[in-house]
């Protein structure tokens, strides 16, 4: 049966596809949400040749799909992107619409809900929906740790982004079907005033943290930059990568590519071991799909070792030395 | 080369990273926070001063905040920028980011219609939405591009890198246009004591009301932006867990002992769990 309630939009970024599986997580999401009040769950996609992707969008929940399929939306300009958003929303009215936040739809977004005159929570970390139909969205406030309720209770659509990883996408169904809705694109797309010259995979800057097994995070509590680096000697013989708090890099103790949290990355490690991290929400909303987690503080109750499932009372640095002797002497060779 | 007249957003805030916990409630001790200029919008300003110093050019320096922020702008100045404008009133308080770039724009458009081209911090450290630049341009509807890395002047147009998703991008804008600076390259230079002193009392700064901007208070602030916060909660995610403490080495014996399945099962590696085993 057709639904006819009003729409969640999910916009389909698949630049990247197999490292970025955001969309599909948000459908996911979509899904959750339209539960309650039995919204349809679309998808919103431009571009060339996109056709794979639309089904698979269906596959992982979308019931409808808004396909602008054109040569000259080959190339992933975010300006050419933002007007079609607009033209769309502004026709069908959607209720909400939610964006990755990836680069491309951390700039995206904003330039959307600008032209929509509406508001966007960056980075919620939780969506609900509400009796009323309106878009709980969880996101970490200022300082401290805290996290915020926001809504937006009067502009249309209501619009969220949210991290890679942050939910889970739904098992590809194959069985699912969904409504396909090609809409031409206008007769007359102004010209980009933003061209791209050239664009290249760059491989050397890619992070393997995300998928890292294993992840060594370190924080201020390591005293030094030098103390630091001990880390990435734990972290090789382990055969996994280091990550860092916002502080560690600020200080240049780190690169900025391993900060861990809402500013940085999202990790999923079977083993994740924190030192001297005190674990404020914008660090910690990055780890909650670790599954075991060691941490080492000298302050037993830091939030990060209340979080922790083994809390080891100490200074960070003689147990990252003991550890990096330790594992020495038990590998098996 | 005609000379680039620049427009720098740069905004004040807490220096939240170096402030103590209250262990108590958890939260941090903000009443001592002091200001400082946001890392971002640093090195939007030294992209800014480059450009001035290799081609020459005006720069204006823009702030929204309390009276306070103010010394953002003196210290933007004592590095090279020309003119400050501080745009403070109660009224503004409490904007989201869609109103807080619909404010910025008119300042701009009053204050410096001539603009070539408007740089912004990619994000701030106190909310790191980055969303107030790109929504800038879209007020002024000018080009922009975001988390720019490097950029080159050419005329009527600019050359800038990017690294968007794993893509190193080069792009090329038409100007006027706006460009928002990551911290990655760009690394700032400091102020010294003596020019801050220097500044504070010889230069000018611009300071800009609601009414200044012909902006009625229903249009700007809190009352005007669309998204309301409705609960703020901490958040306790406390774990069944096993706590240790003592001498490291006898506990990282007990580690081994007690979790070095853990341990091995994510390296995919075998461990020795006891010292002495075979
Ligand atoms: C909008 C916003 C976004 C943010 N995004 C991020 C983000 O993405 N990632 C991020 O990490 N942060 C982020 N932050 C900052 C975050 O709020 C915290 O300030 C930061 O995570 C704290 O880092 P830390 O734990 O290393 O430092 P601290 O909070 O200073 O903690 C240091 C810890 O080390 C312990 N310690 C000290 N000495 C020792 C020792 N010798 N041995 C053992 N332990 C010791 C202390 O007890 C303390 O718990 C963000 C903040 C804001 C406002």
């Amino acid at each position: 049966m057709k639904k006819t309630g009003k729409e969640i939009w999910v916009f389909g970024d698949y630049r990247n596809y197999f490292r970025n599986r955001v969309t599909l997580q948000l459908l996911a999401k979509a899904t959750d949400l339209a539960k309650k009040a039995g919204n349809p769950v679309c998808a919103v996609i431009f571009g060339s040749n996109i056709k794979e992707y639309v089904n698979e969008y269906i596959a992982h929940g979308a019931e409808k799909v808004y396909v602008m399929d054109h040569i000259s939306l080959k190339g992933y300009n975010v300006e050419t992107y933002v007007i079609l958003m607009e033209m769309l929303a502004k026709k069908y009215k959607p209720e909400m619409v939610l964006v990755g936040a990836t680069c491309f739809g951390r700039e995206f977004a904003p330039r959307v809900a600008k032209r929509l005159a509406t508001g966007l929570t960056a980075d919620c970390v939780d969506l609900e929906m509400n009796d009323d139909g309106l878009l709980l969205q969880t996101a970490p406030a200022f300082g401290g740790n805290l996290l915020a309720k926001i809504i937006t209770p009067i502009h249309k659509p209501q619009m969220a982004t949210v991290r890679p990883g942050v939910f889970k996408e739904l098992p590809h169904d194959y069985q699912a079907t969904g409504e396909v809705i090609t809409v031409p694109i206008p007769k007359k797309l102004p010209e980009n005033r933003v061209r791209l010259i050239s664009s290249r995979h760059e491989s050397a800057r890619i992070n393997k943290i995300e998928d890292a097994k294993i992840v060594v995070c370190g924080g201020r509590g390591m005293g030094s930059k030098q103390k630091f680096r001990k880390l990435y000697a734990l972290a090789e013989l382990l055969g996994g990568e280091v990550g860092a708090t916002r502080p560690v890099v600020y200080s240049n103790w780190a690169d900025h590519d391993s900060l861990i949290g809402q500013a940085g990355r999202q990790i999923k490690p079977l083993l994740l071991l924190s030192f001297g991290i005190s674990g404020a929400i914008q660090h910690t909303a990055a780890l909650i799909d670790a599954k075991f987690i060691i941490a080492v503080n000298k302050n037993p109750d830091a939030p990060m070792m209340k979080m922790a499932d083994v809390a080891i009372v100490a200074d960070a640095n003689q147990v990252c030395s003991a550890m990096i002797r330790e594992i020495k002497k038990r590998i098996r060779e | 080369m005609t000379m680039l007249k620049m427009v720098v957003c740069i905004k004040q805030v807490p220096m939240v990273s170096e402030l103590p916990w209250d262990s108590r409630t958890g939260t941090l001790k903000r009443e001592i926070a002091e200001g400082m200029m946001n890392p971002a919008c640093k090195h939007a300003l030294e992209a800014a001063l480059r450009i001035k110093h290799e081609h020459g050019g005006h720069i204006t320096v823009i702030t929204m905040g309390p009276p306070m922020a103010a010394e953002v702008l003196y210290e933007a100045l004592t590095l090279g920028a020309d003119r400050g404008i501080l745009l403070t009133d109660k009224q503004m308080a409490g904007a989201d980011t869609l109103i807080t770039s619909f404010t910025i724009a008119r300042a701009i458009e009053k204050e410096c219609p001539e603009f070539d081209l408007v740089i912004c911090g990619s994000q701030t450290s106190d909310s790191e939405t980055a969303q107030v630049g790109p929504q800038l341009a879209e007020e002024l509807k000018i080009p922009s591009a975001a988390y720019i890395e490097s950029l080159e002047c050419w005329g009527e147009t600019i050359r800038m890198k990017r690294l968007s998703d794993d893509f190193l991008e080069t792009l090329e804008m038409d100007l006027p246009g706006l460009v928002t600076i990551t911290t990655r390259h760009f690394h700032p230079r400091y102020a010294t004591l003596s020019g801050l002193e220097e500044a504070f009392q010889f230069s000018d700064i611009t300071i800009l009301s609601a009414e200044d901007l012909g902006l009625s208070p229903d249009c700007i602030g809190m009352k005007a932006s669309p998204t309301r916060i409705l609960d703020v909660f901490s958040i306790t995610a406390e774990k069944e867990n096993y706590v240790m403490k003592g001498a490291v080495k006898k506990i990282l014996e007990e580690v081994f002992e007690k979790f070095g399945d853990k341990i091995s099962s994510a390296m995919g590696k075998d461990l020795k769990t006891h010292e002495h085993s075979d």
